[in-house]
Parts: C-alpha cells; sequence; structure tokens
C-alpha cells in the first residue's frame, strides 16, 4: 500500500509510503482518485516515509493537489512539499498554453465531409503520382540516351553486377520454376488429349505455351518478386541513409549513377533469363512425354521442330525487354520516393513489387491482343 | 561510497583476431556523472554494447544494480532494461512514429497505464528535456539534429530510471547547442538524481558536466575523478588533456576556478 488515509480531528491525514514510480502509477492514480473531497476540508500529507518519489509519483500527487484545490480542501505538507513537486511546476509553467494546442482533432468533421476529403486527396494524389511516375520514366530515358556514347557514364561495371545480381543469381530458381510449369502442362495436357487419342499434342502445348508465353512471364514476376523489391529497396534506404543527396551533392546524377545501370542491367539479364527457361521447359516437357507418355525423344524432337514456326521462340523473347523496364522503373521510382521512414520503405517496397506484376501482366495482355491483330 | 550502480570486471570481448578488451574494468557510483573516453576504435561502443546486452562478451561480469547481466536470459534481463535508459548517438527514433509515441512506447511495453495518464506522462518528459510542446506531435525526420538529441533523452527517462546510458550527446551540435545540452545533462542529473554514463569526445562537455573518468587505453580502462586523471602518465591520456585542443580548455576552467 503506497496510501495510508486516517482521519484525525483536523480532516484527512495522507501518508505516503514506499516508492512512488511509473510501476505503481497506475494503482496510485486510482487510490488518490478514490479519496472523497469536500470543501473546507483540510488534508495533511506526510511524505517522511516514502523511500523515492519518481517524476510519475509526483505528477500523480500534483494532479491530486490540483482536485483538491479545485474542490475547495486546504492541503499542507508535513514539513516541505518535495522538490519534484516545484521540478514540475518548473518544466510546465513555461508554456502552459501551447499543450491544449497540441491535443489533436479540435474540430472533427462529418463523416460525409471526411468521406469526400478521403476521396479527393487519393484522386489527386493518384493523379499526381502518374504525372511524377511519367517524369521519372522520361528522365530515365534523357539520362540514358545522353550518356550513350560515353563509356564512363554509362557504367558498365555497374551494369554488370546488376546483371550479375538480377540474372545470373537468379537462374536456380528460375529453372526450377519453368521445368515445374512445363511439367505441369504437359501432365495436365495429356490427361485429356489422351481420350482423344491425340496424345502427340502435348508437344504442340508445351512448346507453344512455354516459347510464347509461360516462359518471359513466369520469368518475369519471379524477376518482380526477387529484383524489384531489392532496386526498391536498396535505393530506398540509400535515400533514408541520405546516401542519394550525398551522390547530388558531389555533383553525380543519381539517374545515371542508380537507375540507368539497374535498368540496362535487367534488360540484359531478363531476356538471358528467358532463354534459360524456355530451354528448361522444353526439357521438362521431354522427359514428362519420354515417361509418362513413352515418346522416344527423337520423335517429341521432331514434332517440337514442326509445332514452331519462325516466330514462336521471338514472339516470347521479345517481350523480355520490355518486362525488364517495366521491373526496373517500377523498383527505382518507388525506391526514390522513400522519404523519412522505415514504414515508408516497406510500403513503397510493397507498392514497387505489386505494380511491377501488374504492369507486367498488363503489357503482356497488351502483347497477346497486338500479335494477335498481327497474325503471328 | 554504497554498492555501484553499474559495475564491470574482467571484460574481455574479440572479434576473430582482433581483442578489443581485455580484462576491463569499470565501476559507477550513485549519482555520478561518469564519462568513457577513448580513440576511436578503442572500443567505446563495444563497451556500451557489453553493457546493454546487446553483446555478450567472451569473458567477464557487467553488474546493473547488484545483477550480473551477462547470465540473464532475454526474459529475466526485461525488468532491468526498464530500469536504465539509453539514448543512441543519431537518437535512433522511430521513423514511423511521433516524438508523443517514441516517448510512449517503453511504456506500452512495460507497464499497463491508461491512455490518459501515458499521453500526460509523456508530454512531461517532452517538456522536461526542454522540447516546445508542439514536438510532440512531429515524426523524427522533421526535427532538428539537436531536437533528435533531446527527444532520444525524453525517450530514454520514459520510465523514470534511476541510470542513463548517453552515447555522444553532443556530437554533432553546434558549441552553443552542446553547452546547452550539457546543461540539460547536469539538471536532469540534479533534478532526477540519475546516475549517468556517457560516452563522449567533446573536452568541453567532460569538462563541465563529469565528476569522473574512464579512458580506455590498452584495452583496458583508466578511471579517476576528472581533476586526478588529467595528471595520469599515460601518454594517450596526456595527448588528449593536454593536446592543442585541450590546452586552451584547461587554462579556461583554471580561470574560472
Amino acid at each position: 500500500m503506497a496510501l495510508e488515509v486516517s482521519r484525525t480531528a483536523a480532516g484527512l491525514q495522507l501518508d505516503l509510503t514506499g516508492e512512488w514510480g511509473m510501476r505503481e502509477f497506475a494503482a496510485l492514480e486510482e487510490q488518490l482518485a478514490a479519496l472523497e473531497l469536500n470543501q473546507g476540508q483540510k488534508v495533511q500529507i506526510v511524505t517522511q516515509r516514502l523511500t523515492s518519489l519518481e517524476l510519475s509519483g509526483a505528477w500523480a500527487l500534483r494532479q491530486f493537489l490540483g482536485r483538491a484545490r479545485a474542490a475547495g480542501a486546504t492541503v499542507n505538507f508535513q514539513g516541505a512539499p518535495p522538490d519534484q513537486l516545484r521540478l514540475l511546476e518548473e518544466t510546465l509553467k513555461e508554456s502552459e498554453a501551447p499543450a491544449s494546442a497540441a491535443s489533436p482533432a479540435a474540430a472533427a468533421p462529418s463523416v460525409e465531409t471526411e468521406a469526400l476529403v478521403t476521396i479527393g486527396r487519393h484522386a489527386v494524389s493518384a493523379g499526381q503520382d502518374l504525372v511524377q511516375g511519367l517524369a521519372f520514366v522520361g528522365r530515365t530515358v534523357t539520362t540514358f540516351l545522353g550518356s550513350i556514347g560515353s563509356a564512363q557514364r554509362l557504367r558498365p561495371i555497374s551494369v554488370a553486377r546488376h546483371v550479375y545480381d538480377t540474372g545470373i543469381t537468379a537462374v536456380p530458381i528460375v529453372a526450377l520454376i519453368a521445368f515445374l510449369i512445363s511439367v505441369i502442362i504437359a501432365y495436365m495436357s495429356a490427361q485429356q488429349l489422351r481420350g482423344l487419342g491425340v496424345d502427340i499434342y502435348v508437344v504442340d502445348l508445351v512448346t507453344i505455351g512455354v516459347l510464347r508465353e509461360l516462359g518471359v512471364l513466369l520469368t518475369s514476376i519471379i524477376v518482380a518478386g526477387r529484383s524489384g523489391s531489392s532496386f526498391a529497396a536498396e535505393l530506398g534506404s540509400m535515400q533514408l541513409n541520405e546516401e542519394v543527396d550525398a551522390l547530388i551533392a558531389t555533383g553525380v546524377d543519381p539517374f545515371e549513377a542508380l537507375v540507368v545501370p539497374r535498368v540496362l542491367g535487367l534488360v540484359i539479364a531478363l531476356p538471358l533469363l528467358t532463354i534459360v527457361a524456355d530451354l528448361i521447359g522444353l526439357l521438362g516437357g521431354a522427359l514428362l512425354c519420354r515417361f509418362l507418355l513413352d515418346m522416344p525423344l527423337s520423335q517429341y524432337v521432331h514434332r517440337v521442330n514442326e509445332a514452331i514456326s519462325a516466330t514462336t521462340f521471338w514472339v516470347g523473347f521479345m517481350k523480355a525487354p520490355v518486362f525488364a523496364m517495366l521491373i526496373a522503373l517500377a523498383g527505382c521510382y518507388r525506391g526514390m520516393q522513400v522519404r523519412g521512414s522505415a514504414r515508408e520503405l516497406g510500403r513503397l517496397v510493397t507498392v514497387a513489387v505489386v505494380q511491377a506484376i501488374f504492369f507486367v501482366i498488363l503489357a503482356d495482355a497488351l502483347f497477346a491482343v497486338l500479335f494477335m491483330e498481327l497474325n503471328i | 561510497m554504497s554498492e555501484p550502480v553499474l559495475q564491470v570486471q574482467g571484460l574481455v570481448n574479440r572479434f576473430g583476431r582482433q581483442l578489443v578488451h581485455d580484462g576491463l574494468d569499470m565501476e559507477v557510483g550513485q549519482d555520478e556523472v561518469f564519462g568513457i573516453v577513448g580513440g576511436s576504435g578503442a572500443g567505446k561502443s563495444v563497451l556500451l554494447r557489453s553493457i546493454l546486452g546487446l553483446q555478450r562478451p567472451q569473458a567477464g561480469v557487467v553488474r546493473i544494480n547488484g545483477q550480473d547481466i551477462t547470465r540473464l536470459s532475454e526474459a529475466q534481463l526485461r525488468p532491468i532494461k526498464a530500469r536504465y535508459g539509453v539514448a543512441f548517438q543519431q537518437g535512433a527514433l522511430y521513423s514511423g512514429l511521433t516524438v508523443l509515441q517514441n516517448v510512449q512506447l517503453p511504456m506500452i511495453e512495460h507497464l499497463d497505464l491508461p491512455a490518459a495518464a501515458r499521453d500526460e506522462l509523456a508530454i512531461l518528459k517532452i517538456r522536461l528535456v526542454g522540447l516546445p510542446a508542439d514536438a510532440a506531435v512531429k515524426y523524427p525526420a522533421q526535427l532538428s539534429g539537436g531536437m533528435v538529441k533531446r527527444a532520444a533523452i525524453a525517450r530514454a527517462l520514459s520510465l523514470d530510471p534511476g541510470l542513463l546510458f548517453l552515447d555522444e550527446p553532443t556530437s554533432g551540435l553546434d558549441p552553443v547547442s552542446a553547452a546547452a545540452f550539457d546543461d540539460l545533462v547536469l539538471y536532469l542529473q540534479k533534478q532526477l538524481k540519475l546516475t549517468i554514463v556517457m560516452i563522449t569526445h567533446d573536452l568541453d562537455s567532460i569538462f563541465r558536466t563529469c565528476n569522473r573518468v574512464g579512458v580506455i587505453v590498452n584495452r583496458r580502462m583508466e578511471s579517476d575523478t576528472l581533476e586526478r586523471i588529467v595528471d595520469h602518465p599515460d601518454p594517450w591520456i596526456q595527448a588528449y588533456f593536454h593536446g592543442e585542443r585541450a590546452r586552451a580548455r584547461l587554462a579556461g576552467a583554471a580561470h574560472g576556478a
């Protein structure tokens, strides 16, 4: 018990005992609040048995004194009032007024206006985002065009590093996914086509599916998750660390040093990864046909040759650099947007990956329509 | 002297083949302002990290209020951590939270307080370190360097600790702000009866605030009162306290005294 209450002839006597600190704060406030205070009542506070009075304990006592004064009671300390109370007064008197100004929600708007305001804000920020995104793309392109012809300004070492990071190190996972996907297609289609007695067409499905669409699309989605996020996180933490500002202050254009090498690196790496995915995909199809359909390898190769036309591979392959650009730009743009806080970094990395995947699929759909119209 | 608040005995820290501390001893008593000094790379930060339990030393004992923290589990450390506050060099304020929320975070983690009381106590701490009340709703990115340092102290004081660690509190501040900051440290020490351990390079700061100083030399610590440590024969200590930069300060101190 940190507070002993006794009634004397003069009025209330409060004995403060033990420790009055943070850990006791909740209990103290409760006990002090339970005390009844009347007009003209005398309250005597004894602090001799207090072992320690921390700032929070003093705060609780001060709140009580204020309440007693408001109720019209008179409070006396036996001996001098504790030093801590004086410290509190000193700290608080300097600017009592702004404290109330600091308390939020002066006049809360109604729900309807708030909804409208939220919609409006989102619309405006979406519009600004679009404009800024286009400006970012524009600046990347002009920086790139400006540095063409100068080996130094194109930063080949940096580009090579990004080809390695986004390309070479991604080969195992891309190969594995391509293999599994082609096995899935072959297996599913074999089950359907076998009933019709045309299981030879499994080869056509695998070949065309992997080469035209799935090879490049799945590779892009994996790369968006791997490299889109790493671009955004890397540039974002450089922003937080003021490293980007340091570059600018040194007279280095961050687009030239950071953005263009990443875009170029991925534009080189993703098509190469696509070739890997295509090869492994065809290999997976071959294995499944060999063991599930008992098709000899020579027949598989022959059939593949018949299934593909001159354009099949190129239709898939030429999408890769476009997807690479979308992924790299989304990652770099969001990364460069990071300001101020770690939370912002996390949010924008998420946005970067989601948008990269979204743009890749959207572009793939547009390509599909385009190729259909062109009859390829 | 009563039981030391912080006691380090025979501390050994080694990274691979690099020996940072080799039998370092250190003792900080009640109500002292203890300054830790040492050359760059002498292991000041490693010492602080060992004391805070951020890093297990290879050997040695670190006692805070009599308890050896090197032998305690994370769960057993929790109540001990609630009784000291740390202000890191760069502030280490949580960038996604306002100053008010930063100060409240230790309260939320360690105590079960009603929200209103939490607000009031946090505002009190923010005022105590000399920040204007409107700083409470700002995010760390919106604060100046000096304000970040003050906010870091407010957060360190969140739970009314008796022991406060400051890592280079005046680094990166202009001399006027640094002096004001030293005054704040002294004021808080006196008013709240704090024991303060601070790592610092700033000679002005040492002469203004510290009453005992520990210098890390040769992987050990030489500690003494400020008046006596300046006469220690070790060449590094001599260079530190009697070098070009220090001489003016010593002369000034002699004038003032």
